[in-house]
């Protein structure tokens, strides 16, 4: 499961942050609140963890409870492998 | 005519009990509403806040934001919302060049907030939001929740007219400063009455807000909502697709305002799984649906009726196409908006038939008052209507008409972006670029998207240092709003140039 989480974090820290350092927040942070991800980005993410772990996201499976954190996405991912 | 409060006020009396706005998991009533709002104005009020002094709302749709814009108004101020993802840079600019009084925002942005408070001077007051009760806050800062333990709930004596300023729209201009848009009430409660009438909104609509309230499709839905005594469930953003079908099921939402971006993933998603029946309207406005979208939106939503609409903040709203009209039509944009008037003419000033393309000009009481202390952009955008004293707007949109006077959008005069149905000045993205090191010269462009209607590009030529595309949307990504961040950049050896050695953009793509 670490690999998973620091997979996703270095995801959204270089490719989303466009950041050089690690990921700035804590694992439980919401993106939202934070501003980390956008709808577009949103996308951009379903499209790298599909790809990546090789799992089929489902249109209903694209909610908060799933998608806002890096602890969140972390358990979601885990539950499809 | 009323003032914009009182779409609040007279509502409150009328349907205490109806719940007003639904939002993170939270209900209020109209009663609660204009309880908050009267402490928070009476807060303000205490504060120095008077008649035409402007505040600035720093916060995402959130009930503390639609409470703010209802207490400024009540205190007699000027409301001005700031988007949600503005950077710190261009919040200053926006604070001083309304010479803000107050400013309305989060804790979150506390430690940003104490420097920005040496920066604009008129500033003499900060609300923060999701403040600890207990803490002290150092000189100038009140906490919200206090406000709202603290003060009294009785409504404040209203001391404007509908001639005063309500708020402040900031939008992108084309010398990259954003420019505000002065509204009176009168043009809120106009614009607000003549669109509730071709939507045929009713007391039982319950509308999502999925847009930001800083925008003023956005805004609307939450004034015209409270005018005719509905309820609008006010969303974060469209983030979340699967989670805002959800709501309208739960909700049983019966009018989603939307842009082409939203339209484009709805179109796209598997609705089988959601009971959308309560929907009676979609509207879309910012930009034209390609009509293949409007197509798979009958398909999915058969009972549902589309409003194709187009406008721009200076004059609110300017044209909507009558449903009925979409099959016979689905290119046009359709006619002006009840009460109104719009004709076509060259650039002589003559007006144009049917087939011939030229400028749109607005005329109506929805015709805005121009831009805040900015007479010659004001001058270009509005001038002396048929009748003295008044005004109308020269929409920069070039359009025909068909033979039934329906009108057609065909292209705009200026290089305004339209990127996820928001306006982006390329020079505004161009002097962010600029700010970067290495970077001797930049473009910026719109290219076809199919889901952002318009993509960001970027173009640069370097001073010879090595710089990185990740280099640039990193400093994009501090520096630019959200909907203004580039999707694409390219590097160039140079870039075309006009004989006054000026960029030359039309070689580009």
């Amino acid at each position: 499961m670490n690999d998973v989480t620091t997979t996703i974090r270095n995801y959204i820290s270089k490719n989303i942050l466009f950041s050089e350092n690690d990921y700035p927040y804590s694992d439980e942070d919401s993106f939202i609140e934070k501003g980390v991800i956008d709808s577009m980005n949103v996308l951009e993410l379903i499209n790298f963890i599909e790809e990546r772990f090789g799992i089929k996201v489902v249109d209903y499976e694209i909610i908060p409870e799933n998608f806002d954190s890096i602890d969140k996405l972390t358990a979601y991912v885990g539950s499809k492998l | 005519m009323m003032l914009v409060q009182e779409f609040l006020e007279r509502t409150a009396e009328r349907l205490p009990d109806k719940v007003c706005l639904v939002c993170d998991g939270q209900r209020l009533t109209y009663a609660q509403m204009e309880d908050h709002a009267n402490r928070l104005a009476n807060a303000l009020r205490k504060q120095g806040l008077q008649r035409g002094d402007r505040a600035v709302i720093w916060l995402p749709n959130c009930i503390e934001n639609a409470v703010a814009i209802f207490a400024v108004l009540k205190a007699g101020g000027i409301f001005v919302v700031a988007n949600q993802s503005t950077k710190e840079h261009k919040l200053g600019y926006i604070l001083n060049n309304c010479q803000a009084l107050a400013l309305i925002t989060s804790t979150s942005h506390s430690s940003f907030i104490t420097h920005l408070l040496n920066q604009v001077p008129s500033l003499k007051t900060v609300v923060l939001v999701d403040t600890d009760k207990t803490t002290e806050l150092p000189d100038a800062y009140f906490s919200y929740e206090r406000i709202q333990d603290e003060f009294d709930p009785t409504r404040p004596p209203h001391c404007n007219t509908d001639l005063d300023l309500a708020c402040l729209i900031y939008t992108s201009g084309s010398t990259g400063d954003p420019k505000g848009v002065m509204c009176d009430h009168g043009n809120v409660d106009f614009a607000s009455s003549s669109i509730i009438t071709y939507l045929r909104n009713i007391e039982e609509d319950i509308v999502i807000g999925l847009l930001p309230l800083s925008f003023d499709y956005g805004l609307y839905q939450l004034l015209m909502t409270f005018k005719f005594g509905g309820t609008l469930v006010l969303e974060r953003g469209f983030t979340y697709p699967a989670a805002t079908l959800k709501r309208i099921e739960e909700e049983r939402v019966t009018g989603l305002p939307g842009v082409p971006t939203i339209f484009a993933v709805l179109v796209q998603t598997d609705l089988s799984g959601y009971d959308l029946s309560s929907l009676r309207y979609l509207s879309n406005t910012a930009a034209a649906l390609p009509p293949n979208h409007i197509q798979k939106l009958k398909q999915k939503f058969p009972s549902v009726v589309l409003y194709s609409m187009y406008g721009l903040t200076e004059t609110k709203r300017t044209l909507y196409l009558p449903p009925e009209q979409l099959e016979q039509r689905p290119g046009s944009v359709g006619i002006a908006i009840p009460g109104t008037e719009v004709w076509i003419e060259d650039e002589e000033g003559n007006r144009l038939g049917p087939g011939q393309t030229g400028e749109l000009i607005i005329r109506g009481r929805h015709v805005m008052r121009g831009y805040w202390g900015d007479e010659v952009a004001t001058a270009k955008r509005y001038r002396p209507g048929p009748i003295a004293g008044e005004q109308v707007c020269c929409s920069g949109d070039l359009f025909r008409m068909d033979e039934e006077g329906f009108f057609y959008f065909v292209a705009r005069k200026d290089d305004i972006i339209k990127s996820r149905g928001e306006k982006v000045s390329p020079k505004e993205v161009e002097n962010v670029l600029y700010s970067l090191q290495g970077v001797l010269e930049a473009a910026v462009i719109g290219i076809p998207d199919p889901v952002l209607g318009q993509a960001i590009k970027a173009f640069i030529v370097t001073d010879g240092r090595e710089i990185s595309d990740r280099d640039v949307l990193a400093h994009c990504r501090v520096n630019l709003e959200d909907f203004m961040q580039p999707k694409h950049v390219e590097f160039c050896m140079e870039l075309p140039k006009t004989e006054s050695r000026k960029i030359k953009k039309t070689g580009l793509n």
